[in-house]
């Protein structure tokens, strides 16, 4: 199938199989209607005084429905899939090389850890921008051992990276489920309405309290928006690549989080001062002065020291539910 | 001298994402000039002469800032080549929706926020929908989810667009912004170029000048809604 072939299809059968090409007209201003003329023979007929009052040309429209629709049909494309992602080093900000070659596979979590101003926001972006030398660092990123194709950086289909980053603001006026769906069509998936279920119920298994999905977003708590968040990107999200820049950790299963999007195949990559989360990933980079100083791999007794932390970790939890139910702290362990 | 045209509503974060990529095109020794336009005030020319860029500044008072753009943008552009600059950008604030100072062959930018509520992509006319770089800042002010979102309504309007998100504070995103700038449109005259969106054809006696109210002192190209 291609762009040509779609013009002559009938608009019945196009937008029985692709229905949000109807969104995209009418994001325009223009209704598309269900029937026996061809995509070709509806834009053919398009008055050129309503499209002047609509501030559209015939030429730019006839542009932006070819590119709408090669990207809708690239998405059918199954893109290579990503078995290895490496790092080669580049020069910290004093110019002293990095000299080494780090190679991240599917499954793996690693951890970025050092001091504010340190680069680690900047090697995520590298990793993001897919670094080919031509960033302050100089660092350079092949997938699968070799220079990718460019589509990679500015695509919105083929995006590499999916990136979680600290701020879960929002301030569109929609509910959890209006906004997921919102989200869902965005991404062109075919069985929005299954996404959605799942996603809302995914976030709700993560998240410390339960919440509705009639939920205006605005009024989620952090944690909850956070749990929305790794649900949302874990179900919807096709790229390989994960980045989460200092996430906060309250309000939410951070485990269960991790287990989601290690079993969705990802590599993920998570800048990071938490003990535990550190202790969860499989190396540590730790970054100085811009470069990327030691790589540490989490030892066997560190992993011991997990299920301690865990320990801690709940203790602290079952105090802060009982500071919620009213309950007082004269007595710490129960 | 490469030239792009930025334009975007009012507050977006054009002046903020122009001085980001500035900095980053000085680090690489660019001799830049900056154009702005604004209807009737505006201090960004004194941002941008802080940061030693050449700058012109130009208010179009009561005409439409679009229609003055194009009307003086020729003459800029001696300017910046007299002056030997690497880079000419324009900013204009798109103040009304339906025109465009976009030219064809000319990159064009269009810089929009995540604030600025969903359903404003739809509203915005040639200036987004013609635009071959689409610059969301603001993104530091809401989730990742909401970015995503937000970027795909702009996709739908401009689906052939390189979308990007950028910082207009921290300048994240900025560097990669610039890549994009030296691959600008290089020119010599805008001669013979062509806006890439007609304007509109208002003409009535509003236009000219006229305040009263009422049947008799509307002419010209009059429209009326339906009753
Ligand atoms: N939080 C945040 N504020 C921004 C960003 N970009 C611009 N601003 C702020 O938005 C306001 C308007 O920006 P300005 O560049 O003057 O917009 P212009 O009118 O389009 O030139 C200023 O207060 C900027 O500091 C951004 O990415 N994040
Ligand atoms: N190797 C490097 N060379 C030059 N500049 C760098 C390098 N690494 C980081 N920087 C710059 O240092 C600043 C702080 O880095 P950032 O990644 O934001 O730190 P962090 O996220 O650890 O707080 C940024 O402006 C970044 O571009
Ligand atoms: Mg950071
Ligand atoms: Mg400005
Ligand atoms: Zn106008
Ligand atoms: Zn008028």
């Amino acid at each position: 199938m291609n762009y040509h072939d779609l013009l002559k299809i009938p608009l019945a059968q196009l937008l029985a199989e692709y229905p949000y090409l109807e969104d995209f007209f009418s994001s325009f201003g223009l209704q598309l209607q269900a029937g026996d003329q061809t995509l070709q023979q509806y834009f053919d007929a398009l008055d050129p005084d309503k499209l002047l009052d609509l501030g559209l040309s015939r030429e730019q429209l006839g542009k932006s429905l070819h590119d709408f629709l090669a990207g809708m049909l690239s998405l059918e494309d199954s893109t290579e899939k990503v078995e290895s992602l490496t790092i080669i080093g580049g020069y910290d900000k004093s110019g002293t090389a990095e000299a080494l070659e780090i190679t991240l596979r599917p499954g793996q979590i690693i951890c970025i850890v050092g001091p504010t101003g340190s680069g680690k926001s900047r090697l995520l972006a590298d990793i993001e921008w897919v670094a080919q030398g031509d960033t302050p660092t100089r660092r350079r990123i092949l997938i699968n051992g070799a220079v990718p194709d460019g589509k990679w950086r500015f695509s919105t289909e083929h995006k590499l990276v999916a990136q979680l980053s600290q701020n879960m603001n929002f301030v569109m006026d929609l509910t959890a489920e209006e906004f997921v769906r919102m989200h869902a069509e965005s991404r062109l998936v075919t069985d929005p309405e299954e996404k959605v279920t799942q996603i809302l119920k995914q976030a709700n298994q993560l998240a410390g309290e339960q919440f509705r999905s009639d939920t205006p977003v605005t009024s989620l708590s952090g944690g909850q928006s956070r749990a929305l968040m790794i649900a949302d990107m874990a179900i919807l999200s096709r790229s390989p690549i994960v980045l989460i820049d200092e996430i906060e950790n309250a309000g939410i299963d951070r485990k269960k989080a991790l287990e989601l999007l290690v079993r969705e195949e990802k590599i993920i990559l998570m800048a990071t001062h938490d003990p535990i989360l550190a202790l969860m990933g499989d190396q540590r980079l730790v970054i100085k002065n811009g470069g990327i100083a030691r790589i540490i791999h989490s030892s066997d007794t560190e992993r011991k020291n997990l299920a301690k932390l865990e320990e801690l970790d709940n203790t602290l939890l079952a105090l802060r539910n009982r500071i919620r139910s009213g309950d007082t702290l004269e007595v710490i362990i129960q | 001298m490469r030239f792009l045209t930025v334009s975007g509503p009012p507050s977006s974060g054009k002046t903020s994402v122009i001085l980001r990529v500035i900095e980053a095109l000085q680090a690489r020794q660019k001799k830049i000039g900056v154009v702005k336009y604004d209807c009737l005030m505006t201090d960004d020319d004194l941002l941008y002469a802080k940061k030693g860029v050449l700058v012109k500044k130009g208010l179009s008072g009561s005409q439409c800032p679009d229609h003055f753009f194009v009307s003086n943008i020729e003459a800029c552009v001696g300017w910046g080549r007299e002056n030997d600059c690497d880079f000419l950008i324009s900013e204009s604030a798109g103040l009304c929706n339906r025109c465009s100072p976009h030219i064809k062959d000319i990159t064009a930018v269009c810089v929009i926020d995540n604030l600025s509520g969903i359903n404003t992509p739809r509203k915005i006319g040639p200036m987004l929908k013609s635009a071959d770089i689409v610059v969301i800042t603001k993104g530091d002010i809401v989730s990742q989810a909401e970015r995503e979102v937000f970027a795909s309504r702009v996709k739908q309007v401009n689906p052939g667009a390189v979308i990007m998100n950028i910082n207009g504070i921290t300048g994240q995103g900025a560097f990669e912004l610039t890549t994009l700038f030296e691959d600008a449109s290089d020119i010599e005259t805008l001669k013979g170029m062509k806006l890439r969106f007609s304007m509109p054809s208002a003409l009535c006696s509003y236009c000219l000048g006229e305040t009263r109210i009422g049947d008799e002192y509307q002419t010209g190209n009059v429209r009326k809604m339906e009753a």
